[in-house]
């Protein structure tokens, strides 16, 4: 059997409340008010795509043996890289093999699910198996435009597989279309979209229907025979229209989350399906489908393994962990879409020296450090002589893989003098749960969250950008585990 | 068996620079005007320096590499001159380089200057840079010295259970006390004295650090030229004579940053360099030996926990000593007689050579009577270079012959 191993998602903790935007930004379009309901995930300063789908596959593979993962596919339009394969950046956050299959999957905001699609036939024709599919996107629209209220960053993940398959694959229907509702050219930041009416009515109007439509005429079925449906679409009225249209019962459709992240482009429909599968019973028939440059269309049924399986977070675990983000102007700095003056100290130049990145790859991209064989000590980053002044062996050691280790705070300071786009740069010394110990940044906090003693989570983040060469580092920071309040 | 550096070499002249914010100083300036103070300080002619050992910390900012800076900026006779780089210690290393060189009889006198010029980048704290490598700039936390000292109070407070309050009022008191010493020295950059209040309302650096609780960075250098016993008795008859006691370093081996066993409360290397000068000098209680302190005051933090690592205040006590007045300039041991760091800013190879300066003219009585320490017998110098889980240590005891 083919289909879904496993699901997870990511949302940011960060919240845009959307009148906070308009606020900033109504005079310029007060038509917005019709957009600016709810609020936006907003990605922190230190997370981009790469950094988001990476914690929605490590979602996804919770309590998996990450060793089999056979495959890392990775969908988005914002990349931080056209050339270096961020599928790669991936797959090292998780610690996989190297023998495994890595790509990226771009372009069209079906993406996502053309990746799946991809993995789907790669278990099916048995050259890839436990292959993660994760999306995510960090869009940006124009200040005050429409596609700032309406976007969202997020990411959704599945692990497609031929073992405990908890949904089984029953096949796709795909169209491709050269319909430029919203585009980006190579050096664009912004996205630019065409008459709102003319998507409503035909992209999504004609579109998600005609593959909705296709795929039932290949596998013999009715739109209505299907227990849940997913698709993407961020115009309510156009919503209605489709269910309609087609025949389905609000309650059959899953939300788009539209009002607590937004739509969050090539992981749309991951991100949506995620959640679907969160409350999918054995049996149900889902229907899944992107939209964007055209439209995919999958079939699956839920099976009995739906109850053996649970996302650490999975999509609504994510949403519940939120803050708000209360300065429309702090997220204009973050996405650097306003000058900012950090101040000469961050001028000073870091180079980024590519035969150190491959030579300690496995340390940085996986937090892998080395277990001594001789007194059991684990160290980061590894090292050939033993740190305990009582062992001292030399090379004897295996690797270990820390970052789902999580630790606890051993010292801590919030430093306003250290240059940052996100003063004060919070970070101290955290214990490896298991041992071993490492000064980390912390991220998606404040000081109040800091105790010496306080439990963290390692998670995957942008750790410095050069701006001069376009280069985004990425390395592990600390979360301190906080009780999120209402 | 080794018998270590004990009486074996001795100061022959000195020499420091006013410290501070030199804008009108090439490092060039600052090293000469050391030189020539020291130069006359000790009686002899440049021809009679053999060798020379120069401390500089940071390349990128300073006087580059190697050691033709001083040869140059001296105008020293193809002398040889060896560069000294060990962070905060680098000018002591330069001071230890000098005087084993005289110790091993390879040469009869022989000059240490620490330069370091650090005002030229065009922001405040020190200048960013590599200090541990490629690897930890790629991976390191987003830093700077404050944040790193900072968490020597988080996890003191954790170890001792001593409330951060009470850690703050000792570290305030450090800070008025550097400042109440350093308002007298004329040769010092910060010379105003800071009520307590300012202190302890200064604007937050990094937590629990304020300003106050921060050294400032400065432009300066300072020297010494050393000789044997025999030959500085010979030259300056009628005079005491500063003669070097112990001269110790010490260097984390990983177990601090990597390790789980250190209590990030003080630093391990601070602990072991102490020990073996105490035992150098022949000091078996320096609580009551010690005369005066130099230490490496980068923050008050690091002169709360250097007492402790020094062996004068005893575990988990720091602050209570610091509150009594242990410390201040008509206490048992007054720390900073000159206004430290705190007081002087840390041009950082030069600071090892400043902090001896002062000893050496405390013990030769050369200091106004408002700024004097009373009939000292031992002074000790710390640098403390890098940062509390992966440092340097530097420790001279200097002591009259």
């Amino acid at each position: 059997m083919v289909g879904i191993r496993s699901y997870g998602g990511y949302v940011p903790r960060f919240r845009l409340n959307k009148m906070i935007i308009f606020g900033s930004m109504g005079w310029l379009n007060p038509a917005n008010i019709m957009n600016a309901q709810g609020e936006k995930a907003v990605a922190n300063f230190d997370e981009d795509a790469v950094t988001m789908a990476s914690a929605a596959a490590r979602d996804c593979s919770t309590g998996i043996d990450r060793s089999e993962v056979g495959g890392v596919y990775f969908a988005t339009t914002t990349a931080s890289y056209r050339e270096r394969l961020c599928a790669n950046l991936i797959s090292g956050s998780l610690a996989t093999s190297e023998s495994v299959r890595t790509a990226d999957f771009t372009g069209g905001l079906k993406a996502g699910t053309t990746a799946l699609i991809a993995a789907l036939d790669a278990a099916a024709a048995g050259s890839a198996n436990n292959v993660i599919v994760t999306a995510a996107d960090c869009r940006l629209g124009k200040m005050g435009s429409v596609q700032e209220f309406m976007f969202g960053d997020g990411a959704g993940a599945v692990m497609v597989g031929t073992d405990d398959v908890i949904a089984e694959y029953k096949g796709s229907f795909s169209t491709g279309h050269d319909f430029v509702d919203h585009m980006r050219g190579a050096d664009t930041k912004y996205d630019r979209q065409w008459e709102e009416r003319w998507i409503r009515d035909v992209g999504f109007g004609q579109f998600i229907p005609e593959a909705i439509n296709g795929l039932c005429e290949k596998l013999g079925m009715a739109p209505g025979d299907f227990s849940k449906i997913i698709y993407p679409c961020y115009y309510g009225g156009a919503r209605k229209a489709i269910n309609k249209k087609m025949g389905f019962e609000a309650e059959n459709v899953q939300d788009t989350m539209q009002a607590q992240i937004g739509d969050t482009g090539t992981a749309q429909s991951l991100l949506m399906f995620s959640r679907a599968l969160e409350d999918a019973q054995p049996g149900d028939k889902l229907l899944l489908v992107s939209y964007g440059s055209g439209c995919d269309a999958l079939a699956f049924e839920v099976t009995d393994a739906i109850k053996k399986f649970k996302p650490k977070m999975g999509v609504s675990g994510s949403l519940a962990r939120r803050a708000d983000l209360d300065n429309y102007l702090k997220y204009l700095v973050w996405r650097g879409m306003v000058p900012a003056e950090l101040g000469l100290r961050s001028e000073e130049q870091r180079w980024t020296r590519w035969t150190l990145m491959w030579r300690s790859h496995k340390a940085i991209l996986g937090l892998t450090g080395s277990k001594c064989t001789g007194c059991g000590e684990p160290q980061f980053p590894p090292q050939r002589i033993c740190v305990n002044p009582k062992c001292g062996a030399v090379d004897e050691s295996e690797p270990i893989v820390l970052s789902e280790k999580g630790g606890k705070i051993f010292s801590f300071t919030s430093d306003m003098l250290a240059a940052t786009i996100n003063p004060p740069s919070m970070y101290g010394v955290v214990n490896f749960n298991g041992g071993g110990r490492y000064v980390f940044d912390f991220t998606d906090c404040t000081i109040d969250d800091l105790a010496v003693g306080g439990p963290v989570e390692f998670s995957f983040r942008v750790k410095h950008r050069d701006d001069q060469h376009d280069i985004t580092n990425y390395f592990w920071k600390a979360v301190p585990v906080v009780a999120e309040g209402a | 068996m080794a018998e270590g550096i004990r009486d074996k070499v001795v100061i022959l002249g000195m020499g420091c620079t006013k410290f501070g914010e030199r804008w009108e100083s090439a490092p060039e300036d600052l090293a000469v005007e050391a030189f020539i103070e020291c130069l006359e300080d000790a009686g002899i002619e440049k021809k009679d320096i053999e060798a020379a050992w120069l401390g500089s910390h940071i390349d990128e900012i300073n006087i580059g590499k190697g050691g033709n800076f001083l040869g140059m900026a001296l105008k020293l006779p193809l002398t040889p001159v060896t560069r000294t780089e060990n962070f905060c210690a680098s000018g002591t290393e330069a001071f230890r380089g000098a005087c084993y060189g005289v110790a091993s009889g390879a040469y009869d006198i022989a000059l240490a200057q620490g330069v370091e010029k650090l005002k030229d980048t065009g922001y405040g704290g020190l200048p960013d840079s590599p200090a541990f490598g490629q690897m930890q700039a790629m991976i390191g936390p987003n830093a700077s010295a404050p944040g790193l000292f900072a968490q020597l109070a988080t996890a003191y407070s954790a170890k001792y259970n001593v409330p951060m309050e009470k850690i703050k009022e000792a570290m305030a008191h450090i800070s008025w006390k550097s400042h109440q010493n350093g308002a007298k020295n004329p040769r010092a950059h910060l010379r105003k004295p800071i009520p307590i209040e300012q202190i302890m309302g200064a604007p937050m650096i990094a937590y629990p650090l304020g300003l106050f609780d921060c050294c400032g960075v400065s432009d300066g250098s300072a020297c010494a030229i050393v000789t044997t016993p025999e030959i500085a008795k010979k030259m300056k008859p009628n005079q005491d004579l500063v003669s070097v006691k112990a001269l110790q370093v010490s260097v984390s081996s990983g177990e601090e940053a990597l390790f789980t066993d250190w209590d990030g409360a003080g630093m391990l290397t601070t602990r072991m360099a102490a020990k073996k000068a105490y035992k150098e000098a022949g000091i078996t209680n320096p609580r009551e030996e010690i005369s005066m302190m130099e230490v490496h005051d980068c923050f008050s933090i690091t002169e709360f926990a250097t007492m402790e690592d020094l062996q004068i205040s005893a575990p988990g006590t720091a602050a209570d000593d610091i509150l009594a007045g242990f410390f201040d300039l008509d206490g048992q041991i007054p720390c900073q007689p000159d206004g430290g760091l705190k007081c002087f800013g840390h041009p950082i190879a030069a600071s090892g050579l400043r902090m001896l300066f002062e000893m050496y003219n405390q013990l030769l009585g050369r200091w106004p009577e408002d700024r004097a320490v009373k009939d000292p017998k031992f002074g000790l110098t710390h640098n403390l270079g890098g940062v509390p889980n992966q440092n340097v240590c530097s420790i001279a005891i200097v002591g009259k012959n």
